[in-house]
């Protein structure tokens, strides 16, 4: 053929990163499984999702971290748009931004030097103790990922029974 | 106010959206809605023989007359024997309302008898979906339903309504508009980047419109056949698109993709503008994609932002209705002057012409070209199966205007062609509609033969019948050399099982079998004299292969040309 033929990669690689998105659905039932279905059938990574009213009842606002490269980033977001419950698709991730998480750890403590230490390093990273069992401690702690990854690693070496976290919530700075 | 029941409110509901036709099939909890049907005069009721033949023929209907179609079955069974076709139409975004009967709200959730949670089951493949549990939210559940299956990029919705509800009484009042929160469609484009699009051709030397079913869903035809006789810009359109542009003017390239004609595939390969209108980039389409359209910008006009750089990086994107964006388009399109690109064109057109060997032997191409000779003047809808019956209808029929080509595209749907036909009959009962299905696929739905003849819906079934599920024999001729893994559907007689001929007379309807070619002009005529439907069985050339041909992941330019 009398055309030059030159190979042109159209699909640009990506690196996999963390975006925040909040979303505003509709509060009606199904509402969240339209989502977390979107997801599974597109083959999208949820990192975390956490939902809970909003001031208008009608409407609740999903924080969701996704695990993609921009390109799949691009699409999680015009799909969750064309969701029909869908009425608003917010993304954090470029701008300014505040986060937290809410976490339980569930710690071994049963010798009372343990103990002690554990309370000390709780003490100093402004966490909580909020149960006092006979062979652990629970630890309640929120904040951004640094200071809750931090918080587990510090325990880790104490031995952590259980981890039970509440996902990302966040909220868009006023500036 | 009156009260009246849930069942009554969503027959007032239909009539109120233009409803006239309905297809369906009963069951327990289906009864109550459809005795009203029965009771009125304004909707005509078209009992299918299987759930299925119900929802393609409303998405047959939706096709050839742009309205919304709508099916009816009961729960369980009855609703997920729905799921095929409500896929169907999901891909191939087709304006499609089906209601589903379920259990009573107090046994949802029970694993009732015939309990399915529809909802679920088709969250994925539905534009939206409803389960009505409250009365009250009826009227505004109807009303939107419509109002998002037509509107936008169109689709099928889905109405679970619990049979309980539908003999509940409330007061009715059908709202006049809707308001989504989270559904606002765009229609107008952005103007500057409809300046762009002028722009860009102003620069290029080897402009190209890539056309899909967009243009026919928005009823763009015209807008687009001016545009590009304006511009002088060659027009290839996707399967869906076929119809969107008149293939016989000279600036048709007709077809692209998998099965496309050489011209228009090198076409896309040299361009160094390509104008994407309602057209998503589909695998199909673009081969590999890597390889696509090496040369080119893109320009892409869509009403569905999803679908804009999915899979290919867009350079000037318009989001919007295709018919409004072509209208702004041709207030400031100049005349095109592309004579060099239309030459290189040209060459490649007398060099690798679309063609077959046209000898003595019964090919199904030739079928497919005779139809379209006996009806060119008065014009026919072709309905397809799929398979090679569904390429060698796309090639070798010349379609020159929309909603005259019906064929399951996104999905692939074996069994769509013949209720698809009959549902596109009742939408065009003066028109003359061709059923080309395969032997394989005829058979999944052949059952919806007693829907025709008892209704007296006078479709056309021409079976290419090669004893074969062709396509995939071909690709197993092709790539597994030659072990043909339960394709075979006939040993060596292709009339023993089934005979067609006694399977259509079976039911009443007229039997013909054609094994020659100097047949085939004869049959088909009187086929189209016949007032009722017709099976004609056209016993083909058994391992003809449709070419061109791009094999699945190679690049559009690795075409395999078998004859020609």
């Amino acid at each position: 053929m009398n055309y030059e033929h030159k190979t042109m990669n159209r699909n640009k690689e990506f690196n996999m990163e963390k975006f925040v998105i909040s979303v505003l659905v509709e509060n009606k039932f199904g509402v969240l499984a339209r989502v977390a279905g979107l997801f599974s059938a597109r083959g999208y990574n949820i990192n975390s999702l956490a939902v809970g009213e909003t001031e208008a009842p009608e409407v609740s606002r999903m924080t969701i971290v996704v695990d993609a490269d921009e390109r799949i980033f691009e699409q999680v977001k015009k799909q969750l748009n064309k969701l029909i419950d869908t009425i608003r698709v917010q993304d954090l991730t470029g701008g300014e931004y505040v986060d937290r998480e809410l976490i339980f750890i569930k710690v071994k403590a049963e010798k009372i030097g343990i103990r002690e230490k554990i309370v000390k390093i709780v003490d100093s990273t402004g966490a909580e103790i909020v149960d006092i069992g006979k062979k652990s401690f629970t630890v309640e702690e929120s904040g951004d990922e640094h200071r809750i990854k931090a918080l587990i690693e510090l325990l880790r070496p104490y031995g952590i029974l259980e981890i039970v976290r509440t996902g990302k919530i966040a909220i868009q700075c006023d500036n | 106010m009156a009260k009246i029941t849930g069942a009554e409110m969503m027959i007032k509901g239909l009539i109120a959206e233009g409803v006239t036709h309905v297809f369906g099939y009963p069951g327990g909890t289906i009864i109550p809605l459809l005795d009203h049907i029965y009771k009125g005069k304004d909707i005509k009721f078209h009992l299918t023989r299987h759930e299925q033949g119900a929802v393609h023929a409303a998405d047959g209907y939706a096709r050839v007359t742009g309205d919304v179609g709508v099916c009816m079955a009961t729960s369980g069974p009855g609703a997920t024997n729905l799921v095929t076709g409500i896929a169907t139409a999901n891909m191939d975004s087709i304006p499609m309302v089906a209601i589903t009967g379920q259990v009573k709200c107090t046994l949802i959730g029970n694993d009732a008898f015939q309990e399915a949670d529809m909802v679920g089951i088709t969250r994925s493949i539905t534009k939206h979906n409803y389960l009505v549990k409250d009365i009250k939210e009826l009227p505004k559940t109807i009303k939107e339903a419509f109002h998002i299956a037509r509107t936008g990029r169109p689709g099928p919705v889905l109405i679970d309504f619990p049979v309980d509800v539908q003999v509940q009484m409330a007061e009715f009042k059908y709202p006049k508009t809707v308001d989504i929160k989270g559904y606002k469609p765009t229609y107008k484009g952005h103007l500057g980047q409809i300046k762009r699009i002028s722009k860009a051709i102003a620069k290029s030397k080897k402009p190209l419109l890539y056309v899909g079913g967009g243009v026919i869903l928005s009823e763009a035809s015209k807008e687009l056949t001016k545009f590009a006789r304006k511009t002088d810009i060659p027009v290839t359109t996707t399967m869906m698109g076929l119809g969107a542009f008149p293939e016989d003017d000279r600036l048709s390239l007709g077809m692209l993709g998998m099965h496309g004609t050489a011209y228009a595939n090198h076409s896309v390969q040299a361009a160094d503008l390509i104008i994407a209108v309602g057209a998503r980039f589909d695998d199909r389409v673009t081969g590999r994609i890597d390889d696509f359209a090496p040369n080119a910008s893109i320009v892409h006009i869509d009403i569905d932002p999803s679908s804009v750089s999915k899979n290919v990086e867009v350079d000037i994107p318009v989001i919007g209705d295709a018919k409004e964006i072509l209208k702004e388009l041709n207030k400031i399109a100049k005349k095109g002057k592309f004579d060099e690109w239309h030459k290189t064109i040209a060459v490649w057109k007398k060099e690798l012409p679309l063609k077959y060997k046209d000898d003595a032997r019964l090919r199904p191409q030739y079928v497919v070209e005779q139809i379209y000779e006996l009806t060119k003047k008065e014009g026919a809808i072709i309905v397809t199966e799929v398979g090679q019956n569904q390429m060698w209808a796309a090639q070798h029929f010349t379609y020159t205007k929309p909603r005259t080509w019906v064929s399951s595209g996104g999905l692939g749907t074996m069994g769509y062609g013949f209720p698809a036909a009959i549902g596109a009959q009742v939408g065009k009962p003066d028109a003359i509609v061709f059923d080309i299905a395969g032997d394989g696929s005829i058979q999944m739905n052949i059952q919806e033969l007693a829907t025709a003849v008892l209704e007296q819906i006078p479709v056309k079934i021409v079976i290419l019948n090669n004893g074969y599920l062709g396509m995939v024999r071909q690709w197993q001729e092709l790539f597994y050399d030659r072990r043909y893994a339960f394709t075979t559907l006939a040993k060596k007689d292709c009339t023993a099982c089934p005979d067609f001929v006694k399977l259509a007379e079976s039911y009443g309807a007229k039997g013909m079998r054609i094994t020659e070619k100097s047949e085939v002009k004869k049959a088909l005529k009187t086929a189209i004299k016949t007032k009722g439907p017709v099976v004609m069985d056209f016993i083909v050339e058994r391992e003809e292969n449709v070419f061109p041909m791009v094999p699945a992941g190679k690049s559009i330019s690795e075409m395999l040309h078998g004859l020609a």
